[in-house]
């Protein structure tokens, strides 16, 4: 797209070498969104947005120029994904439970990224509490994708995916729960990374199932979402999940190269089912892989046709208890009843939609009484199978795992109405979230001009290996990713 | 073991969400089917296998017993659906009978 | 107890109790809001307590420290590894719609408490099922607006233990001694403010009833509402006589929760239908096991405070207390500790019990005050009793010495010099009194000189009075006979 937002790391420099103001960039970002019809009559990007207050923060950045340490964002407009808590803009998960709910307090993530100079632009839309894969399940109505206004830009983060996509943007925050980054970073034809559980804090993301969230980052490129996620990783007390560990400075794997480094190519993902023409992109990157002097090995995760029913018992458990809050005593919406249970069922049945509604009675029911066995405590042990397929595999000396992102491109708006259907949709993405380990999806090539994404994964915090690859495959198929 | 319609309205009773009779009937058809994918599970053998909880094997880390708190940007009266006096107001219980609760 | 047409005696009580402790800290255990009592409604509450959207718990140290030094007080096993889990439930005083609880991996397991002795010496042990770690809910007013509950979510997760017991009690009177036992040891270890009244302590009982010699246990019913020891013990005889009557009638117990009625002294069930009781518990995803070391759990074990029993035995061997001082003074550990910092700074442990259990007893009574206000500290007392014991005030005097020192809380020889409280022994001074005495009430004196001795008290008072206290009784007796000598 011939106007789309300077990278990060340009635009930071712009601003600190006083070639740009961030206000000029804040202008610039918001022109973008107009020329691109970002609003709700078009491509319905947004959950919410202000215009002056995004102003009014440029100005502000101006300040942290004569900073010392001037943060890794300044003057880069961002947008958030409508779960994560911010002061400036309502929280509502697109759900009609938090319609206009403005949070009194805000996510760690939103914090690092204003101490770090970044303007937050606006609120993105989603699929309602992000359950879903396509952002058509929103009380505001789908998201289109920006490359193909009739297919959906994938989801749950779906209105961050379409915000970087169409180049408003450089870099966005989701939430990837089971592929809600980088499905739609695939669909999108962007980067989306999904790091290691407990890398990011989780605190003021709103849960929906808290094992396996994890906010992640999407960028128009490798170091767009590599700078974007240096920015917003780090321990956090506030998040008893959070690692201690140190953030290494993602972007500088851009100066490593992939030579010596061990791919595997686990089998499971590419089934004699999978889309030919996926196949032969995945195929196409695997050699330019090797031909940079990556060793590529046939690997096997043997349990990986077991995640998406274990995932489907795990997060649809977690997220009935987590959405057991949204009960109209304190906050968000209330719909009298008779009584307090007719207020309770009242609000609740008005206030959450069709899907969320699905997995709070699925999840109900994998956890009541007599079935915690037969379901949630299996699907936890399946689990810890999963995550030790990986930990076999990265322990054999496989630096990181190569598979598609998706099992097709971006479908049309409707055309897929089977709630398993759509669940299956996530079938190689939910493994990194059971696992816990970090996985980021880039494009590859396109098929009929819609994009494809190649999925990378690494062993627990090694992002950086993750990302030295994803640079290198980036630079190696250049022009490619775009056929 | 398929859901059977009592079973719907059991979850739905326990979940605090309004379910009508037709309602009922079409997702009993849903998580049935979604259910009828997760039957592959009960086929593996996971015998001695820990189940997987809490991701992070040292343990929950623990905070001194000071505060502050963290604050509140806005008060109740922005968020809060029905608040006086500084209590949360809800319907009373029709079934409560004295002011203890659980 | 017994009651008018019930023959309880062919059946057997079989009760287990649980009680939840509130646990003194400063914060709630999984925010940094104040524990504070009393504080305007909603004021202390924070983004987690509130469960306001995105928002997590962290685990507060101090309330495991004291949880599991309440578990090693009651003799149990505290696990390495314990998960904490969600208890989900509708409630609007539980926020998250959800209570953080431990379930199938609790803190600490397997413990016991020993109750008291039966009739051939033998001990009774109660056994402790579990405790475990949770948070409290908020309160709800319902009596406050029209057709309204009211939510105050100041006490929403504030740090609690459950205890579990085993229905190992057979008697109301057991679960009275078991709830005063326990109530004893964490006052000892200092973890709570177990106060009933206040909430800081609260008692639920299971509650059936066999025919004695069975072993199998008979369907329970859930009693809630206790308000107090004494209400445990009544309501416990009221439900056990129930459920005798039902049974021997031949009809069944329904499984159920009732609530007790101070005030009119009945149970009846509770009509709170809270679904099917299905909590459907999970590992809490939001927080890791607790994962406690050897080492650690060693070292609350070594540092445990000095147990009610404990002390009881040192108490006899050290100051060879008799059984009522001996419960009168290790009833409180803050009585107990005042008592022993005045025994071991004034020596004698006899009058330094009588003075604690008399004078700082009555006063405290008195006022309704609690030892840790009293003005007194103990080593001024103790040197009032020295001052007593080196004959520089009289017993006398000394009682004026205290009502002064309550009061103002300045050192007792201070106050002896300054209202001339000092025991007068100089022979001249005691000697004129006597005389002026033996002048005044020459009656009284001649018999007393003839024989009528019972009459040395009423002389000995008078010169007393005259010396507003201060005489040295045993000079003044000398000194009488020395001037009426038979």
């Amino acid at each position: 797209m011939s106007g789309a937002s300077p990278s990060v790391a340009r635009l930071r420099d712009d601003v600190m070498g006083g070639r740009c103001t961030p206000s000029d960039s804040v202008h610039a970002a918001i022109a973008r969104a107009n020329a691109v019809g970002a609003g709700r009559a078009g491509l319905n990007i947004f959950a919410s947005f202000d215009h002056d207050a995004a102003r009014e923060q440029g100005k502000a950045v101006r300040e942290q120029l004569n900073e010392a340490e001037p943060g890794l964002m300044v003057g880069v407009p961002v947008v958030l994904k409508d779960n994560i808590a911010t002061l400036s803009l309502p929280t509502t998960c697109a759900s009609r439970i938090l319609a206009g709910y403005v949070s009194p307090y805000e996510a760690t993530v939103t914090r690092k990224l204003r101490e770090a100079g970044a303007i937050i632009l606006g609120k993105t839309n989603m699929d309602e509490f992000a359950m879903g894969s396509s952002t058509e399940h929103s009380a505001y109505g789908p998201t289109l994708n920006p490359l193909a206004p009739d297919r959906v830009p994938g989801g749950s983060s779906g209105g961050s995916a379409a915000a970087v996509a169409a180049g408003i943007v450089p870099v966005a925050l989701g939430s990837d729960t089971g592929g809600s980054v980088r499905q739609p970073a695939s669909f999108c034809g962007i980067v989306g990374v999904k790091p290691t559980f407990g890398r990011v804090s989780r605190f003021g993301l709103v849960a929906y199932a808290s094992s396996l969230d994890q906010v992640g980052v999407l960028g128009a490129t490798v170091d767009d979402a590599a700078r974007g996620l240096e920015c917003v990783s780090g321990h956090d007390w506030l998040d008893s999940t959070s690692t201690e560990l140190a953030v290494p400075e993602f972007h500088c794997a851009a100066q490593a190269s992939m030579a010596g480094l061990v791919v595997g190519r686990p089998k499971e993902y590419f089934p004699t089912s999978l889309d030919p023409r996926i196949r032969a992109h995945c195929d196409r990157a695997l050699d330019r892989m090797r031909a940079l002097g990556a060793e590529i090995r046939d690997v096997s995760l043997p349990h990986t046709e077991l995640a998406v029913p274990a995932y489907y018992i795990i997060a649809p458990a977690e997220a009935s208890s987590n959405l057991a809050r949204f009960d109209g005593v304190r906050y968000g919406l209330r719909v009298a009843g008779h009584g307090l249970q007719g207020m309770y069922e009242n609000t609740r049945s008005a206030g959450f939609g069709p899907e969320v509604t699905r997995r709070i009675l699925l999840g109900t029911y994998v956890l009541s009484a007599g079935y915690y066995d037969a379901y949630y405590r299996k699907a936890q042990q399946v689990r810890t199978l999963i995550a030790g397929d990986f930990s076999k595999v990265f322990a054999s000396g496989v630096h990181v795992l190569f598979t598609p992102t998706a099992p097709s491109t971006a479908f049309r708006l409707g055309e897929i109405s089977d709630p398993y259907e759509m669940y299956m949709s996530d079938i190689f993405t939910v493994t990194a979230n059971l696992a816990g380990v970090p996985a980021m999806s880039i494009p590859i090539g396109r098929i009929d001009g819609l994009p494809v994404g190649g999925q990378l994964m690494a062993g627990h915090f090694d992002e950086m290996t993750m990302f030295r690859s994803a640079y290198a495959l980036e630079a190696a198929l250049g022009a490619e990713a775009l056929a | 073991m398929p859901i059977a319609i009592d079973d719907v309205r059991h979850i739905a009773a326990l979940a605090r969400l309004a379910i009508s009779d037709e309602r009922a009937a079409a997702t009993m058809g849903e998580l049935n089917t979604i259910l009828s994918h997760m039957d592959a599970l009960s086929a593996v053998d996971t015998a001695g296998v820990e189940a997987a909880i809490g991701v992070g094997a040292r343990g929950t880390p623990v905070r001194a017993d000071s505060g502050p708190p963290i604050p509140l940007a806005i008060g109740f009266d922005a968020f809060a659906p029905s608040y006086r006096d500084g209590f949360l107001l809800v319907p009373r219980l029709a079934s409560h009978e004295s002011t203890e609760s659980e | 107890m017994t009651s008018a047409g019930i023959d309880t005696s062919a059946w057997e009580m079989v009760v287990g109790l649980e009680v939840h402790v509130q646990l003194r800290t400063r914060t709630k255990a999984f925010c940094c809001c104040a524990t504070d009592f009393g504080a305007p409604p909603n004021v202390n509450t924070c983004p987690v307590c509130l469960a306001l959207p995105g928002a997590l718990p962290v685990l507060n140290a101090k309330a495991v420290e004291l949880a599991a030094r309440a578990a090693i007080a009651l003799n149990c096993n505290v696990h390495t590894t314990s998960v904490f889990a969600r208890k989900n439930y509708f409630y609007p005083d539980s926020p998250k719609g959800y209570q953080i609880s431990q379930f199938d991996q609790p803190l600490a397991s397997a413990g016991y408490l020993d109750i008291g002795t039966r009739v051939d010496a033998s001990t009774i042990r109660i056994g402790i099922t579990r405790v475990h770690m949770e948070e409290d809910a908020g309160k709800s007013v319902h009596d406050r607006y029209r057709g309204a509950s009211a939510i105050d979510l100041n006490r929403a997760g504030t740090p609690l233990i459950e205890i579990v017991s085993e229905p190992d009690l057979r008697s109301p009177e057991q679960a009275g001694a078991y709830l005063c036992v326990l109530k004893q040891i964490l006052e000892y270890i200092d973890v709570s403010d177990v106060n009933m009244e206040q909430g800081s302590l609260r008692v639920d009982a299971n509650v059936s009833a066999r025919r004695q010699g069975e072993t199998a246990l008979g369907t329970k019913t859930e009693l809630k509402n206790l308000n107090s020891f004494s209400g445990v013990e009544r309501a416990l005889a009221v439900e056990f006589e129930r459920h005798v009557r039902v049974l021997a009638s031949g009809r069944t117990i329904l499984q159920q929760t009732m609530l007790w009625d101070a005030n009119t002294g009945e149970v009846r069930p509770s009509r709170t239908k809270e679904g099917s009781h299905d909590y459907r518990y999970f590992p809490e995803p939001d927080l890791p096991p607790l994962i406690l070391s050897i080492a650690w759990i060693a070292k609350m074990t070594h540092d445990l405070p000095e147990l009610p029993e404990a002390r009881r035995q040192r108490f006899v061997a050290e100051y060879g207390l008799g059984a009522y001082d001996l419960d009168v003074l290790t009833a409180n550990p803050r009585v107990s500790d005042y008592y022993e910092s005045v025994a071991r700074a004034h020596g004698d442990a006899k009058t330094s019990a009588n003075w604690v259990m008399g004078e700082v007893l009555a006063y405290l009574k008195a006022n309704a005050l609690d030892i840790s206000g009293f003005a007194i500290r103990p080593a001024d007392l103790a040197q009032l009793l020295d001052l007593v014991r080196d004959g520089v005030v009289s017993h006398t005097a000394a009682k004026q010495v205290f009502a002064r020192m309550v009061l103002s809380g300045d050192p007792p020889a201070q106050i002896a010099e300054r209202e001339g409280l000092i025991q007068v022994d100089d022979d001249a001074l005691l000697a004129g009194w006597i005389d002026d005495v033996i002048a005044e009430m020459p009656d009284e004196a001649e018999r007393f000189r003839k024989g009528e001795k019972r009459l040395q008290g009423v002389l000995i008072g008078a010169a007393m009075k005259k010396s507003k206290g201060r005489a040295d009784p045993r000079k003044l007796n000398q000194l009488l006979d020395t001037r009426l000598g038979s």
